[in-house]
């Protein structure tokens, strides 16, 4: 009663952040631990029932801020300055005590990866109405009727006995649609979506933003919406703020940073990043021909079923599917690190043997591959020089000066100066570790690259870069590329030729024109109509116009 | 890494005594006052200017048989450790990273020798084979390398899935290059804090041997074999038993400081320098 009294009181303004400054301790190896700042007085109001889009590259300061609005700092941030007054009241000043009030209750939040954030070991609906039973804002009937209510809402599966499951029980989607009904059980004023969708398949994406969306106008909650993406957050925001590096860059409404950006950065982030690529004919003879290969782990199902491509010198394959489809399968088994149980390989004219240990130094040199995480492809404990010298070495015979200065020829290609040598990969951004797992490759002077979703773990901004550097390498070393991606703007700026896959199955095989030309099968019409554009009312569209439900759903 | 200013006070210490120890081991016949079998005086005669820490059972200096008995034990646990490291670390990142049938049969066997107490195997082996000091080192190490074994082969299977070995599987790597350079290096701070503890149970588990009689046989000296020999004089009074006992409970926790510093220092680190 006491709440619904206060939520008049202060009706319009819901938060306000002012002049917020977030700092925190960093310890750079070999150099005193020194105090940075994250968030250099950053400033925003948000009205009750409306949504704030926060959008940056990583490191921008977005999901820091956002968790300002519920006075945490995570991993050692500290909130050094400022005020953020929630419902009227500066919640910085409200002690530990105060807070715990606060949230779960009037502040909830939705993470990024779902499956780490629900506990494994209890049902749903005990994790779903926790926060709710713990205020005592509601009994456990009534709020489980509520939880009930909102799985209905988010239009998930048998929502009446859906809370009974274990979390490992149901779908990546579906466990981010129960990570949404959690923070509206409690019926909050504000929930702070952390790239809710990020993690999800394309497919996936586009079920749970148009259920977020619903459920946010139906319960006319505010939402701070944290994402990259910034076709994602056009379809859910009312107003959108672009952050760079902890300060505001723009904000406005959504329409006008979309339409008529006025800073030169968020133009950049709008303005869709295409790269030109002219389709190239296929050669006479494949440099890579993969034969009716039907592949499973363990003797178990068929995770791969009669897969034939072709791939021509200098050319890109671009293989796309959602998770699940058997794209990575299908590098597995040309690496040989999977040997097929039927079906051939022929690589460069020879066939190659199905395991790895069986085939030659060339075939191994002549065939490398680049991987989705950066960080975990190099050894931690390898310097740079290290890890693009050891393919010189091992495949050349290359050593002491011969390798340092080849070495210093591939810094050069990949856009890295020499002074990188010497840098463990901890002390390179994200962008500047793919780069170098891609000079691992090309040390080897490979015909052909598999490229396992090496953008998407990247920002935008980065990935354009990557790709465009892929694009050059590709021209100056004429090598081929198997560009493995669920995202189809990256195949439209690289690919020449275009495999769909579909559980286990290629669905549609061609050149890009043909592939990417009507009439489309189902699949692929899901797929291409999955893909946010940058417009307002998109989603309403492609909701609408599909043929087929995601596999995911 | 070693940074001076970063050693912590606890470590200083461990790093003193440790090192007070292992400069005695190392330079015994110089410094030791009297030769280690040498009888000097009377039986259990007190502390005195002559005898700093008295005269044992048979009359012989104390401390010059401390120092020697320092000597031993460190050497013999040292090499135990070294053997048990060594041994254990190679063939468990060898099982991680061949798998199949090698780390089937290797695990389950040390499995088998895990599941017979230690001490109890040890007595068994000894009193068959002869009491030499490479027997002791070889049993010791044996013994001891089944808990490093499953120490290593854990840490190993861990760093063997990571994308990096598996790039270096595809290009072609061998055996040698896949554990020495990719696993080892990162498996280093687990394993150096168990160095320190395992040294430490081989310097109890010598004693031990050497206390029941089967360990380092007289003359020479050795701390356990010390603490047998001195054991009646407690019924009188006398603390000769209780000193080489002290010195092995000094040894025991000054190294484990160490250890405690050094995987403090390793872990904290992201990988990279240190």
């Amino acid at each position: 009663m006491a709440k619904a009294a206060v939520k008049k009181q202060h009706d319009g303004k819901l938060l306000e952040v002012r002049d917020l400054k977030i700092e925190a301790t960093v310890y750079p190896p070999g150099e005193d631990p020194k105090d940075v700042t994250i968030v250099h007085g950053v400033s925003l109001t948000l009205e009750r029932g409306k949504v704030l889009g926060l959008i940056g590259e990583s490191g921008a300061g977005k999901s820091t801020i956002g968790l300002s609005s519920m006075a945490y700092g995570r991993g050692g941030v500290r909130i050094t300055g400022g005020e953020v007054v929630l419902n009227g009241r500066d919640i910085l000043k409200a002690g530990r005590g105060g807070i715990r009030k606060i949230r779960g209750r009037e502040v909830c939040y939705v993470a990024q990866s779902a499956a780490a954030a629900f506990n494994p070991a209890h049902k749903l609906m005990d994790q779903v109405v926790e926060a709710t039973v713990e205020h005592g804002t509601a009994t456990r009937a009534e709020a489980e009727k509520r939880a009930r209510a909102l799985f209905r809402k988010l239009s998930l599966p048998d929502p009446d006995n859906i809370g009974n499951r274990y979390p490992h029980q149901v779908s990546g989607g579906q466990l981010q649609r129960v990570m949404t009904a959690m923070a509206l059980c409690s019926e909050p004023d504000l929930i702070v979506f952390d790239e809710p969708t990020t993690a999800l398949d394309v497919t996936t994406q586009i079920d749970v933003l148009a259920a977020i969306k619903d459920a946010i106008r139906d319960t006319g909650v505010a939402a701070l919406y944290i994402t990259h993406d910034l076709a994602v957050v056009a379809q859910v925001a009312d107003q959108i703020m672009v952050l760079r590096h902890g300060k505001l860059v723009e904000w406005g409404d959504t329409r006008q940073i979309i339409k008529e950006p006025r800073q030169e950065y968020t133009n950049k982030l709008v303005s869709v990043h295409e790269i030109e690529h002219q389709e190239k004919t296929p050669g006479a003879s494949p440099v890579l021909s993969v034969q009716n290969v039907t592949a499973s782990y363990g003797g178990g199902m068929d995770v791969l079923k009669n897969v034939s491509v072709d791939i021509y010198p200098g050319q890109t394959l671009a293989v796309v599917g959602e998770s699940g489809s058997g794209k990575s399968t299908l590098a597995r088994a040309i690496t040989g690190l999977l040997p097929p149980r039927n079906g051939s390989i022929a690589f460069n004219g020879r066939t190659l043997s199905n395991a790895l240990r069986e085939r030659t130094r060339d075939d191994l040199r002549e065939l490398q591959m680049i991987y989705q995480m950066a960080d975990v492809a190099m050894n931690p404990r390898q310097t740079v020089a290290t890890i693009i010298g050891r393919p010189l070495e091992f495949y050349f015979n290359m050593r002491g000066r011969e390798r340092d200065a080849a070495v210093a020829e591939l810094l050069d290609k990949i856009e890295m100066g020499k002074g990188f040598a010497d840098r463990y990969p901890a002390e390179l951004s994200g962008g500047q570790k793919q780069r170098v797992c891609i000079a691992r490759a090309l040390a080897a002077k490979p015909k052909l690259i598999i490229c396992d979703e090496v953008t998407s773990a990247l920002d935008p901004l980065v990935a354009h870069g990557i790709l465009r550097l892929l694009l050059d390498l590709q021209a100056e070393e004429d090598v081929a590329y198997l560009f493995i991606t669920h995202d189809l703007a990256t195949v439209k700026s690289i690919a020449d030729s275009i495999a769909v896959m579909y559980r286990g199955e290629v669905v549609r095989y061609g050149s890009k024109s043909e592939v990417l030309a009507p009439p489309f099968d189902d699949y692929t019409d899901l797929l291409l109509s999955s893909v946010p554009e940058m417009e307002i009312g998109w989603l309403e569209k492609a909701i609408g116009g599909r043929r087929m439900a995601s596999a995911g759903n | 890494m070693f940074d001076l200013k970063n050693i912590t006070p606890s470590a200083w210490v461990g790093l003193i005594v440790t090192g007070l120890f292992v400069f005695s081991a190392i330079f015994a016949p110089w410094i030791a006052p009297y030769g280690k079998a040498q009888i000097v005086g009377g039986v259990w005669e007190p502390m005195s200017s002559q005898y700093w820490l008295g005269t044992d059972n048979l009359g012989r200096d104390l401390l010059s048989r401390m120092i020697y008995g320092a000597r031993t034990t460190v050497f013999i646990a040292a090499m135990a450790t070294a053997l048990s490291f060594s041994l254990g670390a190679i063939l468990g990142f060898a099982a991680a990273v061949t798998g199949g049938w090698f780390d089937t049969i290797m695990s389950r066997l040390v499995d088998l020798l895990m599941a017979i107490p230690t001490l109890i195997f040890g007595l068994v082996v000894l009193s068959v084979l002869p009491s030499t000091v490479l027997t002791l080192i070889l049993v010791m190490g044996i013994l001891d390398s089944t808990r490093v074994y499953r120490l290593s082969r854990a840490v190993a299977v861990d760093i063997n899935v990571m994308d990096y070995v598996e790039a270096a599987k595809l290009r072609g790597e061998g055996m040698g290059w896949i554990i020495f350079r990719e696993i080892l290096p990162n498996a280093l701070s687990p394993l150096v804090s168990e160095l320190g503890l395992r040294f430490i149970y081989a310097v109890l588990f010598l004693s031990a041997l050497s206390f029941l009689g089967l360990g380092v046989q007289p003359p020479e000296a050795d701390w356990g074999g010390m603490v047998k020999e001195n054991k009646e004089g407690i019924v009188f009074g006398i603390p000769a038993a209780l000193i080489p006992a002290a010195a092995i409970a000094a040894l025991a926790i000054s190294v484990n400081l160490v250890a405690d510093w050094v995987l403090n220092r390793t872990t904290s680190l992201k990988g990279g320098r240190g």
